[in-house]
C-alpha cells in the first residue's frame, strides 16, 4: 500500500518534471521570434537613427520631406520614394483585391469541382514563385508592353510596378478570402435562399459580408507583402534618383528597392542612410498593421454580434 | 494510459534530438566552412609558389614591416583584394589603405607621408618626383539600342544628354524621339567614374534618369528600349547594345590604353624611388602578376597585358 504510493508519488513528480521540460522547450521555441524582432529593430533603429543625431546631423525634416537622393553629393530626401512605395501599394491593392475575392468566390461558391482542381493548384504555384522570377517576367512583358503605349516611351513605371504586385498578391488574397468565404455557415446561405434570394444576391449580400473580416485581413497580408516587396519590383520601377511621381507612368523608386539598390557599395553616411529608409519602411509595415489589425478585430465583433 | 506516455516519450526524445541536430549542424557547418577556406587558400598558394618570379619569393621569406598605401577610392575594390591575397603569402606585412581620393594620395607620394599613393588619373605634369605603376585600365562604353542609327558622340553631348540638356535624340542626329537615359546606383564604381571623367559629377544625374542595379541590368535596359542610352564597362559590350564612339575612337582597351579613348582612365600607384621600403617594392612587384590582375578582371577592369 505504502509502496503503490510511493509510486503514484514518483510517477507524478516524473510527469511534473516532463512537464516543465516542456514548457522550457515551448518557451525557447517562442522566444526565438520574439527575440529576432527585438534584435532586428534595435539593430535596424540604432543604424538608420545615427545620422540624424551628433555633429554634421542631417535634417531628419529634410531627409522625410526630400525629392532628390543623390548621396554624391550628400542629398538624401526620400518623399518622392515614400509616395512611391504607397502608390504602388494602393495601386495593387485596388486591382489584386478585386480580382483576387472573385476568384475566392468563384473558387468557393460557384465553380465545378474540377475546375476547382485546376485553379487551385494554379494559384498555389503562383504564391511559390521566387519574386525575382516575378520581376524577370516584368521586365520581360509586362514592361515591354507598357512600353508601346506609355506616352514616355518606357515601361519601367508605376504601372508596371502595380500589374506586377497585384498578381504577387493575389494568391494571398485568394486564400485566405476562400477559407473565410468557405468558415461562412450554411445555415446563412439557406436563410438567404428561404427569403427567395438568387444566387448572386446571395453570395455579395450574405455570404461576403459575413466573411468580411477575414477578406479584410487578407487584404492587410496583401498591404504587407506589396509595400516589402523589393526584388520584382527593383527590376521594373526605373528608380529615378527624384521627382514625384505624376501618372501611372512615371518612374518610381520604392523604399525598398533604395536600400537593395545600393547596400552593397555604399559606406559612412550613405549606409546609415540607406538603414534610415529602413527605420521609415519599418515604421510602415507597423503602422498600416496595426491599423488594419484594429480594423479587422472591430469589424469581427460586430460580425459576431450580429 | 502507457502507451500515451510512451509516445509523449518519443516525440519529446524527437524534438530534443531535432533541436540539439539544428544547434550542432549550425556549429559544424561553421567549421566546415573555415575548413574550406583554409583549403583554398593552401590550394591556390601552391601553384602561386610555382608561378611567381623566384626573386619575388626569396623576398616575401625576408619581408615584415607595414606598408601605407592611401588615395583614390575608385581603386578599393581591386587594391583590397590585392592585398589581403599579398599578405596572406607575407604574414609579417600589414598593408594599410586609406580612401583618400586620388590627388591626395599623389601629394601623401609627394611629401612624403605614405609609401604608395593609388591613383585613378594620369599625374598632372607639376607632380613631379615620382615612379607610377599601371596596374589597370578602367574603360566605360556608352551603349544605344542596336536599331540606334547614333554611331559617334562627343563627350559634351554625353554631357547634355546625362544632365538632362539634350532630351531628343534628334539633337545628336537621330530620328526624333525621347532619349531615355539609364544609369547606376549611386554607390556604383562604374557610375563614378562616368560621372567623373564626362563631368556630370558637377552637373548632377537628370532627375528623370531610370538607375538600374548592376552593369547587366543597363545592358538589359538598353538592349530592350531602341531610345535608351547607358554605359557599362567593357567586358559588358555584347550583340545586344551598340557601343558608340566617343569624340570619334572606339571603345577597345587598346585604345583606352593609349589614353585616346576618353572614357578611360589608368589606376596607377605612385611611389618615391629613393625611399620607398622593400615591402613596399615587394608589392608594387606583386600588383602586374598575374595572380594580382585576375583580380583586375573579377571587377570589371582592364589588365593591363
Amino acid at each position: 500500500m505504502n509502496n503503490a504510493n510511493k509510486e503514484k508519488i514518483v510517477a507524478k513528480r516524473q510527469k511534473d518534471y516532463k512537464e516543465k521540460v516542456f514548457h522550457f522547450i515551448f518557451l525557447v521555441s517562442a522566444l526565438v521570434s520574439v527575440l529576432s524582432v527585438i534584435a532586428i529593430i534595435v539593430f535596424v533603429f540604432s543604424k538608420g537613427l545615427k545620422p540624424f543625431f551628433g555633429e554634421g546631423a542631417y535634417s531628419f525634416f529634410d531627409f522625410i520631406t526630400g525629392l532628390k537622393w543623390d548621396p554624391g553629393n550628400d542629398v538624401y530626401g526620400i518623399f518622392y520614394m515614400i509616395v512611391g512605395s504607397v502608390l504602388a501599394t494602393l495601386g495593387a491593392i485596388v486591382l489584386g483585391v478585386p480580382i483576387g475575392l472573385l476568384t475566392a468566390v468563384f473558387i468557393a461558391e460557384i465553380a465545378p469541382k474540377k475546375i476547382v482542381a485546376i485553379i487551385r493548384p494554379a494559384i498555389e504555384l503562383l504564391a511559390g514563385i521566387p519574386s525575382v522570377i516575378y520581376g524577370a517576367f516584368g521586365l520581360g512583358v509586362i514592361v515591354q508592353l507598357i512600353k508601346k503605349v506609355s506616352p514616355t516611351g518606357q515601361g519601367e513605371s508605376l504601372l508596371a510596378v502595380i500589374c506586377v504586385l497585384a498578381i504577387m498578391i493575389l494568391p494571398t488574397i485568394i486564400t485566405l478570402s476562400e477559407s473565410s468565404l468557405r468558415a461562412v455557415p450554411k445555415s446563412y446561405r439557406e436563410a438567404s435562399y428561404g427569403l427567395g434570394a438568387s444566387k448572386i444576391q446571395t453570395i455579395f449580400k450574405t455570404v461576403v459580408p459575413a466573411a468580411k473580416s477575414g477578406i479584410l485581413s487578407a487584404t492587410v497580408l496583401g498591404i504587407g507583402r506589396a509595400i516589402g516587396e523589393t526584388m520584382a519590383v527593383m527590376m521594373i520601377a526605373g528608380n529615378n534618383i527624384g521627382g514625384l511621381p505624376n501618372s501611372i507612368w512615371s518612374k518610381i523608386r520604392p523604399l525598398t528597392s533604395n536600400i537593395s539598390m545600393e547596400m552593397s557599395y555604399a559606406s559612412g553616411r550613405h549606409q546609415d542612410m540607406l538603414f534610415a529608409t529602413g527605420v521609415v519602411l519599418f515604421i510602415f509595415i507597423l503602422v498600416i498593421n496595426t491599423v488594419l489589425i484594429r480594423l479587422t478585430g472591430k469589424m469581427g465583433d460586430e460580425g459576431s454580434k450580429k | 494510459m502507457k502507451k500515451f506516455f510512451n509516445m509523449k516519450k518519443i516525440i519529446g526524445f524527437m524534438l530534443v534530438a531535432t533541436m540539439m541536430f539544428g544547434l550542432s549542424a549550425c556549429g559544424t557547418k561553421k567549421a566546415k566552412v573555415d575548413e574550406k577556406v583554409t583549403d583554398t587558400r593552401e590550394q591556390t598558394q601552391t601553384p602561386e609558389a610555382t608561378q611567381t618570379p623566384a626573386e619575388t619569393n626569396t623576398d616575401a621569406a625576408a619581408l615584415a614591416g607595414t606598408v601605407s598605401i592611401t588615395g583614390s577610392t575608385s581603386v578599393e575594390k581591386i587594391l583590397m583584394d590585392m592585398i589581403s591575397d599579398f599578405t596572406a603569402y607575407n604574414p609579417d606585412v600589414t598593408i594599410n589603405y586609406t580612401g583618400t581620393g586620388s590627388s591626395a594620395g599623389i601629394a601623401d607620394a609627394m611629401n612624403g607621408s605614405n609609401d604608395i599613393g593609388a591613383s585613378s588619373r594620369n599625374l598632372k605634369s607639376e607632380e613631379t618626383g615620382l615612379e607610377q605603376v599601371e596596374f589597370a585600365y578602367d574603360g566605360i562604353a556608352v551603349v544605344l539600342h542596336p536599331s540606334n542609327k547614333v554611331a559617334d558622340l562627343t563627350m559634351d553631348q554625353i554631357l547634355k544628354i546625362y544632365s538632362g540638356e539634350i532630351t531628343n535624340w534628334s539633337e545628336v542626329g537621330g530620328k526624333d524621339a525621347k532619349i531615355i537615359v539609364v544609369s547606376r546606383e549611386s554607390a556604383s564604381g562604374t557610375r563614378g567614374a562616368f560621372e567623373e571623367l564626362t563631368g556630370l559629377k558637377d552637373v548632377g544625374l537628370v532627375e528623370s534618369a531610370t538607375v538600374v542595379e548592376g552593369n547587366g541590368n543597363v545592358q538589359a535596359t538598353v538592349a530592350g528600349n531602341e531610345n535608351a542610352i547607358g554605359y557599362v564597362s567593357f567586358s559588358f559590350i555584347n550583340d545586344t547594345v551598340k557601343a558608340v564612339t566617343v569624340d570619334g575612337v572606339k571603345a577597345t582597351p587598346e585604345n583606352a590604353k593609349a589614353g585616346t579613348y576618353v572614357l578611360s582612365r589608368p589606376f596607377l600607384l605612385v611611389y618615391n624611388k629613393d625611399t620607398v621600403t622593400p615591402e613596399a617594392k615587394a608589392f608594387l612587384d606583386y600588383v602586374v602578376t598575374e595572380d594580382a590582375q585576375t583580380f583586375v578582371e573579377d571587377h570589371g577592369g582592364i589588365r593591363i597585358d
